[in-house]
């Protein structure tokens, strides 16, 4: 059973199962250096589809597929989906889910998604609900493009402080037996304003909620960095990630030497022109996939991994309201 | 609940964020909008005295110029390579009125798959469509003024 630790988090005793993980990424993912970790890439961003939307789905659809085949797992097995994207009303990620016929959970946490995802179907898995949960999360560079800021074809300047949103998917089976790494721990992350208004800058949006998470996890469990072999947050990118080593320098805790942002991680800044780094609900997870190998490797004993996300619309951005941060952790720690 | 102590004050993270965040190269972004900024006009000029060794009057010439740099800035867009120039050029291609094309262009090619009503009927204006309005409002404004004072 899980056990309530301190003020944002729950311990699971007998930890919760990573059965299978799986990834599939677009031509910008493979060109990048984690391009060998993930399960399937394509050249074709639309996937044969007609649609960039269209497409999003299917990367999240195949992402279950490989999921549930890798874990060797008939769809029938599961209890629950649980997944989530950034198209409105999470579209891609209900006719993704719709072939499964499996109770279904629309989830929405922008960029954080898949940490909310694997949060809560830890704790649907623990609670009884049944035995296996498939966590997933998609984004798509055009269809995000599209819906949050200009037309593709629209020729102008990116600032330096954005990101690009990642294209493909990640999922993940949740089991209650098995001899995976584990899920130990939950940190949820509230809700942080730090009055950021450019949406050309959300790592700046997300370095407090990211900061706010991973102190509240020291603090509920008495331990520090020095304690993890990594820190994995989800997109904060460049400009993120150095608010937020200055947030925690402040509060006299120093994570750089072990944290990693995925973000980062998934594109080479330099040949690729990705400015601040990756973004986009598909970033964490699939960048889950490379951190995953080294865990069932035993190379990785005990890490952090935070998704964030930036909470916005474009009608709340318009009207210019602040940018709203979140981030969820999650402690998993191999059997090694 | 505990307490937020990561929370500051607007101005002292709006430091902090400024002091983290790369500037664009705005050197090197003005060298390349007035070079390229001057070159699309360098054409423009260029067809201009190709229709006047043709005697074309220039009331049409002044058309016939226009008609082809949107034409051209249009077909560009629709074949992707427009994206690519702005980037570059980043003000030199969007002040020229090639600039005014591809954001018209670039739209109704994003939503042609929403359907040609709802879709490219409905969305291509939605980057021009300020530039439309307060460009025609202003043009009204000043030829009022002009009416009074010539």
């Amino acid at each position: 059973m899980a056990e309530k630790t301190g003020l944002y988090s729950v311990k699971f005793k007998e930890g919760i199962n990573i059965k299978s993980v799986s990834s599939i990424g677009g031509t910008k993912e493979a060109e990048g250096p984690l391009s060998k970790a993930f399960d399937i890439t394509t050249n074709d961003n639309l996937y044969g589809e007609k649609s960039w939307e269209k497409a999003e789905a299917k990367f999240l659809k195949k992402a279950f597929d490989t999921a549930l085949e890798k874990g060797t797992l008939p769809p029938k097995k599961l209890s629950y989906v649980l997944a989530g994207d950034l198209q409105n009303q999470t579209a891609a990620s209900c006719y993704a889910a719709e072939g499964l016929h499996i109770p279904f959970f629309g989830l929405y946490g922008a960029c954080s998604t898949f940490g909310e995802s694997l949060s809560l179907g830890a704790a649907l898995i623990d609670g009884g609900w049944g035995n296996y949960v498939l966590c997933g999360a998609s984004s798509h560079f055009c269809a995000a493009e599209k819906q949050f800021r200009f037309p593709l074809e629209l020729g102008s300047q990116r600032p330096q402080t954005a990101t690009t949103t990642v294209t493909g998917a990640g999922a993940a089976v949740l089991s209650k037996e098995g001899s995976e790494p584990v899920i130990t721990a939950v940190t949820t992350g509230r809700i942080v304003d730090l009055s950021i208004t450019d949406a050309n800058n959300m790592g700046a949006a997300m370095a407090g909620a990211a900061a706010e998470v991973i102190l509240n996890h020291f603090k509920d469990f008495g331990t520090t960095a020095e304690d993890y072999d990594r820190i994995f947050t989800g997109d904060l990118g460049y400009v993120g990630s150095e608010l937020l080593y200055e947030l925690l320098y402040e509060k006299g805790c120093d994570i750089k030497a072990k944290h990693r942002d995925c973000g980062i991680m998934i594109y080479d800044r330099d040949k690729q022109d990705t400015h601040s780094g990756g973004s986009g609900c598909a970033c964490s997870a699939m960048v889950f996939s490379h951190i995953f190998k080294k865990l069932l490797t035993g190379e990785y004993k005990k890490i952090l991994f935070a998704p964030t996300g930036a909470l916005m619309n474009t009608t709340s951005v318009s009207q210019g309201q602040n940018i709203m941060g979140i981030s969820h952790l999650l402690k998993i720690e191999s059997r090694g | 609940m505990g307490k937020r102590d990561i929370l500051k004050p607007k101005d002292e993270y709006e430091k902090m964020v400024k002091a983290a965040s790369p500037k664009s190269p705005l050197f090197k972004n003005c060298l390349r909008a007035f070079v390229s900024g001057g070159i699309i006009c360098c054409i423009g000029q260029f067809l201009m005295n190709v229709f006047s060794t043709f005697g074309v009057v220039t009331e049409s010439r002044n058309m016939l110029v226009s008609i082809i740099l949107i034409g051209v800035a249009s077909l560009l867009t629709g074949l992707g390579f427009y994206s690519k120039i702005g980037k570059f050029c980043g003000a030199g291609s969007i002040v020229p009125i090639t600039g005014f094309s591809n954001s018209v262009t670039a739209p109704a090619v994003e939503f042609k798959k929403e359907g040609f009503v709802l879709g490219l009927g409905a969305k291509i204006f939605t980057v021009a469509g300020p530039v439309i309005l307060y460009g025609t409002l202003s043009s009204i404004l000043v030829g009022i003024i002009y009416y009074f004072v010539r």
